[in-house]
This record gives structure tokens, sequence and C-alpha cells, in this order.
């Protein structure tokens, strides 16, 4: 039998090499996959590592996939470090899509559309409040029914999805659209400001990363942080020291739903013009991944957000260049979560292996 | 039996990284010896043990069993050779029976019945009364351990070691395993038992070895020691005795009027028309077996159940703080009023391991403002650190790297440095040496001598006679009247801890009850 056996003294220094051999360690699971399909393993390195850097246009374009990955991951971080499971970024992130490209297509509809910077912003925190209320819909099941906060999260996506695309296909599609599931374009006062020209990248960014700064503020510095975190930590202690599990609950869920919600809102009023139904490639889920590989801390979400945003370019440059199909690109995003959980399990635990005795069953007991 | 010694250890040393909780020990247990195995929390009994049963391996000398070296592979090697061990935590299915559970643990060659038809036999030889059809989670932790005990007699041991067996006992309970005890040393199988109350090996052994910091610091008969000699040996000089002041009892600050608590799932505790009046100025001390309702009592009265969060459970009844109901009040807004907890448990409850000393004095603020002053957590840590005399390195120190005591003396710090004025705390030296129980004991008598009320929960009846004026006990979730400790003796309140002041009705009226769900 294998078992897990703790280990006394946790290598401090592995904690932080642990994601650097993760990566590593999927490029060689890559390169071996690549081989195997018969593409040139080196040549799809390059498109995963050098290619999306070459130039001012595709580090905008990293920028840009970026901006989605660290809002999402920045809630979902708040969220994970008081043990609230929240799994359904990705349903936040649409609502807050649906929110923020519905007030704009009533906007542009109505020929409200000036002053620009004034109903962005208001279209912005519209996306954000739906982003949280579908939040809340999680926190509401979990407080007053004691349901899972994961399940529920989960399947909140799925009703998302179905949302949005009876939207698109259905009352909110454009008359004028040749019958594609799509609204129409909003008006182009209505998009956020590019931060330069020759990049599609977005002010969203900007913002994205105050919002990293605000939330090393909220966790560290903040008696609000000193609650939620001992609440994560040992909910034992958070009972004895009266912090509220209910406050910590929908505290993490509004703010990391707003967050999503937000990333989803700067995505229809930012690169896209328009609702689809294809407005996320994943970015809820994707940031999972990204929370975990930056161990829950907000400056590190930034890093892994560039990081998970180049794979993502990596793989779409694959698919074009090369022919990898596109699942390809998901499979090594899952293939880094799931080396970065080994290392941090075997940071925390050794293998050992011996005999099964009754001993043992009787243990579990 | 060359030498005419059942266990023979022979310089024994077990190193953890740089911390040598094994030095050198020589242990030689004569053939139906009951040797008692003396020390204080961290002493290295655990250790000791360990090695002796094949759970841990020695770096360095040899063991002897009946003159032969042997050298365990595994504690299933160490079971087969005749030596058998009970655990201070059992390892019992709960949805299986008793025979079941002993059955699981025998090799393949026994059928159940078997089994069954071998515990009959136990249960009528050494007075165990076990019944082997009856399933483990109906059991009290008593019975528990004499399913424990059977299943390791089963095995027919040479040499049996109890691990601190009376800590969940009644003393009537704790008599009742002595005889036992003393039978089967009497057919000559060897009793190893680890314990820390002096009283229990004067009575039961005949030969003691005592270890102070992972060495050996004595080998004495214990029927020719006292109490005296005995802690010397084990902590190094005997503790100073404690000071306590006569005071006035005036009116209550705390009372609770047959206050019951139910909960919605049968599993859970339950409290019963539980009444009692906390006085400023007194220790009120809460005697009985862990388990019977004392955790809920705790919670009740810090306000982590109370009517507003009441988690699954329904409360009837009002507690007064002063004139005052506070049934609904929470934790935070009770500690304003200064009323303070210390729960038993202290990695995880009233502290987090993870978290420094200074983080952790978080927890015990009752304001919160809106940025996390550092500073001054550390500094108030700083405070604590040097009042109470906490071996800590720093405040930066993580809570999980301190020991029990220091833990313990950390924690109590902490809310005596909020000037509570009413102090609750359960199992106040569980688990804390002699040198820092001696120092909590005496800070609890302080704070009642500056005129707090002090409600003490602790299953140490030496304690409780220490240091309280008046000692209710609880047994399934009913709580007796009061009882002066002057009036008091060892006899009446283990006769309380079973319940014998209940009728039979009040006592099926203490198993839990399933209520409707009111939302």
């Amino acid at each position: 039998m294998i078992v897990l056996e703790k280990r006394q003294q946790p290598s401090p220094w592995m904690g932080y090499l642990s994601p650097l051999l993760s990566i590593a360690l999927t490029f060689v699971v890559a390169a071996i996959v690549v081989s195997a399909m018969g593409k040139d393993p080196l040549r799809v390195l390059s498109l995963f590592t050098l290619e999306p850097l070459n130039g001012k246009r595709a580090i905008g374009e990293v920028m840009l996939k970026a901006t989605p990955l660290i809002l999402c991951s920045l809630g979902l971080a708040f969220c994970f470090r008081s043990n609230v499971w929240n799994i359904g970024a990705e349903g936040q992130f649409l609502l807050g899509a649906i929110g923020a490209g519905g007030m704009a297509m009533w906007l542009t509809e109505t020929g409200l559309t000036e002053p620009g910077w004034l109903w962005v912003t208001q279209a912005l925190l519209l996306g954000a409040f739906a982003g949280a209320a579908w939040a809340a819909i999680t926190a509401w099941l979990r407080d007053r029914a004691h349901a899972n906060e994961i399940l529920v999260s989960l399947m909140l996506v799925y009703i998302a999805n179905l949302l949005l695309s009876y939207l698109v296909f259905g009352p909110w599609k454009d008359p004028k659209g040749w019958n594609f599931p799509q609204t129409l374009r909003f008006a182009d006062s209505l998009s956020i400001a590019r931060l330069g020209a020759g990049m599609r990248v977005h002010w969203g960014f900007v913002v994205a990363l105050i919002s990293a700064g605000v939330m090393v503020w909220l966790m560290y510095f903040t008696t609000l942080g000193a609650r939620l975190r001992v609440g994560g930590l040992a909910p034992g202690a958070a009972r004895f020291a009266g912090f509220s599990s209910r406050e910590s609950l929908w505290t993490v869920l509004l703010c990391s739903g707003a967050f999503a919600g937000l990333a989803g809102a700067m995505e229809v009023l930012g690169p896209m013009g328009q609702l689809t139904p294809h407005v996320s490639t994943g970015y809820g889920f994707s940031a999972i991944i990204v929370a975990f590989v930056a161990r829950l801390h907000p400056l590190a979400c930034v890093l892994a957000s560039f990081l998970l945003s180049i794979m993502m370019i990596g793989g779409e440059l694959a698919q074009s260049r090369v022919g990898l199909p596109a699942s390809v690109s998901s499979m090594f995003q899952g293939v880094l979560l799931m080396m970065l959980l080994t290392f941090d399990s075997l940071i925390q635990y050794r293998i050992k292996w011996r005999a099964q005795t009754s001993k043992d069953l009787a243990k579990h007991a | 039996m060359a030498n005419g010694l059942r266990l023979s250890l022979k310089a024994i040393s077990k190193s953890y990284g740089s911390l040598r909780a094994n030095d050198k020990i020589d242990l030689d247990v004569k053939p139906g010896s009951i040797h008692a195995v003396l020390g204080e929390n961290g002493a290295g009994k655990s250790t000791l043990m360990k090695l002796i049963f094949g759970l841990l391996k020695p770096d360095e000398g040899s063991i002897f069993l009946d003159g032969k070296e042997v050298r365990w592979q595994s504690p299933e090697h160490a079971r087969t050779a005749g030596i058998a061990m009970v655990f201070q935590h059992f390892a019992l299915f709960e949805s299986l029976s008793v025979a079941e559970n002993v059955w699981l643990g025998m090799d393949k060659s026994w059928s159940l019945a078997a089994v069954a038809e071998a515990l009959h036999q136990l249960t009528r030889h050494y007075g165990l009364s076990v019944d082997p059809d009856a399933f483990v989670h109906r059991l009290s932790v008593g019975e528990r351990q004499r399913v424990e005990i059977a299943r390791g007699l089963l095995a027919r041991p040479r040499v049996m070691i109890l691990d601190e067996p009376t800590s969940v006992l009644s003393p009537q309970a704790a008599q009742a395993l002595f005889t036992m005890i003393r039978t089967l040393a009497s057919e000559g199988c060897s009793v190893i038992y680890i314990s820390h109350k002096l009283h229990e090996i004067r009575e039961l052994c005949d030969d003691c070895t005592v270890l102070r910091h992972g060495k050996v610091t004595g080998r004495v008969d214990p029927r020719q020691c006292n109490d005296e000699q005995l802690s010397a040996l084990m902590i190094g000089s005997a503790p100073p005795p404690l000071v306590r002041a006569t005071r006035a009892v005036s009116n209550p600050i705390v009372t609770l009027n047959a206050l019951s608590v139910r909960a919605f799932d049968e599993a859970s505790e339950c409290l019963n028309a539980v009444s009692l009046e906390l006085a400023p100025g007194e220790v009120l001390g809460i005697a009985g077996v862990s388990g019977n309702g004392q955790g809920l009592l705790l919670d009740l009265l810090s306000g982590e159940l109370n009517s507003d969060e009441a988690s699954m459970r329904r409360i009837d009844g009002h507690i007064f703080f002063e004139d005052r109901a506070i049934e609904h009040l929470g934790v935070r807004m009770r500690r304003r009023l200064g009323i303070m907890a210390v729960p038993a448990e202290r990695l995880g409850r009233a502290t987090v391991p993870e978290l420094s000393l200074a983080d952790n004095m978080f927890l015990s603020e009752s304001k919160h403002m809106w940025r996390l002053d550092h500073e001054s957590l550390y500094q108030s840590a700083q405070n604590v650190v040097d009042a109470f005399a906490v071996k800590a390195s720093s405040p930066k120190a993580l809570a999980s790297d301190l020991s029990g005591g220091n833990l313990q003396k950390f924690i109590m710090g902490r809310a005596l440095a909020l000037q509570p004025k009413v102090l609750l705390v359960s199992q106040p030296t569980w688990g804390v040496d002699v040198g820092a129980s001696a120092q909590i004991r005496q800070q609890l008598l302080a704070l009642r001598d500056t005129g707090a009320a002090v409600l003490v929960i602790s299953e140490e009846l030496d304690e409780l006679f220490e240091i309280a004026d008046r000692i209710h006990v609880m047994y399934a979730g009913h709580l007796s009247a009061p009882v002066k400790r002057a009036d008091a003796t060892v006899e009446l309140i283990g006769q309380w801890m079973g319940g014998s002041w209940l009728s039979s009705e009040d006592v099926s009226k203490g198993k839990p009850v399933t209520v409707p769900f009111e939302g």
C-alpha cells in the first residue's frame, strides 16, 4: 500500500520553486505529446514561448487576455483563502458580459451613446453587479440550505451559458445580422479606450493591476482580510474569535462575483464590441489554475495570468500555424495544474511504500 | 529468561531532528510486575512506548524480550511476539459491533463466532463487562477502552502497555480498571502503566521508572514514595503550594436558569435544564468525563453558540449577565461585557497554528478598526510573552512551534490581559507539564482574588479540588447541584460523574432527542 506520510519540516524554498518546476515539467510533457503527434516539438515550443512575446502587438494581445484572468483569479484566490470553493467564475463572468452587453445594446438602440466614458463606466459597474448577483445565488443557497458551493457554482456556469445562448439566439439577436447568433455591434463610443495605437489591450488592464494592489491591501493590511484568513486557516479559531462565517461567505463570494462580472463586462465592451455565444474562452476556469499557480497571492495572480495568457495564445498559434488541435492547449493547462498540485502534495508529504496491515484498516475508523 | 526480566531496554536513544526524545534509556520490567513510566508531557514516554511497540525504530540501543534481543519490523511483529498496547485514542469502527471490531484486528484464522466467544470468556475472567454484540457508537468512552483492552488481551500478551488509561474514566471506573490490571499481572503478564497521576501510580504500581527530558531520572518503588519525592524526580523540584485567599461571595454575575439546548440531529450533544450561578470572586468547577455536554456549556456561555447563530440547535431559556439576558449575543459582544473564554483545543481554536503569536493576538480583540495594526498586535503579544513567562523566540514564532504548556500560558495570558470579569476555562492544564500547570492554576486563583468570576471545566478532579470553591458535575447533558469544596469528596463527585444523582427518567432525557426543524 502506498501511504503519504506528513513531512516534519516542509522545505520552504521548494514552495517557491514548485511553480517553476511545474512549468518546466509541463513543457517536457508537452514536447512528448507534440512529438507523438508527429509535429516538431521545438517549433511548437517557440510558438508557446517566444512567438506570443514577439513585438508590441503580440504583447498587447498577451495583456488583453491576461486582463480577465487577473480579475477572475483575484476573486477566486480571495474565496479559496477563506475556504469557499467558488469554481463558477465562468458563470459570473458570463453574467457580467450579459449585463454590460445588454446595457450597451440598449444604449446603442436608443442612441444614448454620449458621453461614452460615463456610459462605459456604468455598464462596467452593471456587469460587476450582475456577476456579484450570480455569485449571490451560490452564497444564499450555501447560507440558507447548506448547499455545497462547489456544485452550485459549477451548475450555475451551465445555466449562465444557456441564458447567454437564449438571449443571442432569441430576443437579443441583431435583426440585421444575417441570422447569426449575436447582438448588434455596439456604438463606437461604448468601447473601453485602448492603451495605445496598434494594440487591442484597453484600460481594463490597468484596472486589473490596480485591483491586484487593492486585494493585497485588503488581504494583508485590513482586519477584514485578517478575519477571512483566520476563517480559511482554522474555522474553529474563527468561531472562537467571533468572526462570522456567514459574513466571510458573503463577502468573498460577492467580491469574487463582482471581479468576474467586471472581467466579462470588459470583454464585451473591449475587444468584442457585441455579445456572441462565445464571449468567454474559458477564462473563469483557467483562472482557477491561475489562482493555484499563484498560491492564492494577489500579486502572483498577475504573473500567473501572464503565463496562462501566453499559453492560451500559444495554443491558438499552434492551431493555426502547425495544425495542433485546440484541445491540446487546454490539455497543457490541465497538465500544469496537475503538476502543481502534485508538487504541493509532495512538499507536505512523502510517499512511502509499506505492506498493508489490519492495523491500517482499524486506523481509518 | 537469562536475567529473569520480561522486557529489558538497554541504552535506547531516539531523536527527531535535533530533539533527543529518548536519551540512553534503560528500562527493566519483571514478569507480572505493574511498572509505571512516569514523566511530564514531553518527557519522552510516548516515544519510548512506540519503540517498544514497534511503531518507531530506535537510533541506538537494544530491546530484549524474555532475554532475547528483538528488532521489531512493525507493530504487527511486536504484537505476535506478545506485546499489546492500548492507546489514549481508540481506533474503532463506530458502525460495527464490538466483536466485529475485535475480529478485524485479529489474524485470519479466527472466526467471528470464536472472537465473540473469547470476548465472553474474557468478560467473565477479568470482569471487563464488554457486550460483544453491542455497536461501538452506542458505547461510552470507558466501554470503548474496555474493547481496546479486550482486543489486546485476546492476543495473550506477555507485556501490556496502557497509555494514560484513566484520563477518560471516572474514579469508580478507574478502580474497576485497576482490579483488571491486578488480575492480569497476577497471571504473569507484565503491565507498563504510563501516567503522570502520582496517586494512581502509588496505589497500583510496584515499580516505577521516571523520565525527564528524555532521560531516566530515577527508578523507585512507588509504594515507598510520597508525592513530593515522585514529582521531584519528575520535574526536578516540587511545585510551590498554591496560595488562596478567602473571600465573601457576592451576588451572581452570570446566571443560567433551566437552560436547554436541543440538537436537530441525533448525534450531537444536548443540555437539559442546566442551572448555575457564577459569582464574582469564586472559582466554579465543572467536573465530569468529557463529552457529557461540557463543550456545549462553554460555547453557550462564551457566545460561540447563541440563539442568533445556533447552527442546527434550539436554545430554550435565558443566560443572564448581571440582569441582562445575553443568550442572543455573539462572542465579540460578550467579550465587550467582560466575558472571555479559554477553550480546551489550543491549536485550531484558541489559536491558528499557522499564524504567529502576534497575529494570534487578533483573535481575542473584540473591536476592529479597518486597518490591521501589525505593530500593536506585535507589542501586545510581546507583553503577554514577557508577563506570563512564555518560552517563545519572539512574538513572530508560530503558535504551532510552541510546546503545549507554553502555548497554554500564552493563551491564558492573552485572556487575562483583557482583564475579564468572567473567565471561562476548559481543561486549563490538559497536557501541560507540572510547572506550567502550577503557574496557570495560581493565575486562575489570582484572577478570582481580584473579584472576577472564574468557571473551570476540568476532567482532573485533583485540579478542581485544588482551585474550585464550588463544584458541579456534568453527566449526559445534566448539571448536578453545586457542592462546596469543603463538603465534596472524591467518592461523591465520582458517583455523580456516573449520573447517580439523576433518576433513570432524567438520564433517558439526557440522550439526544430529535426535534422538528424550525429553520
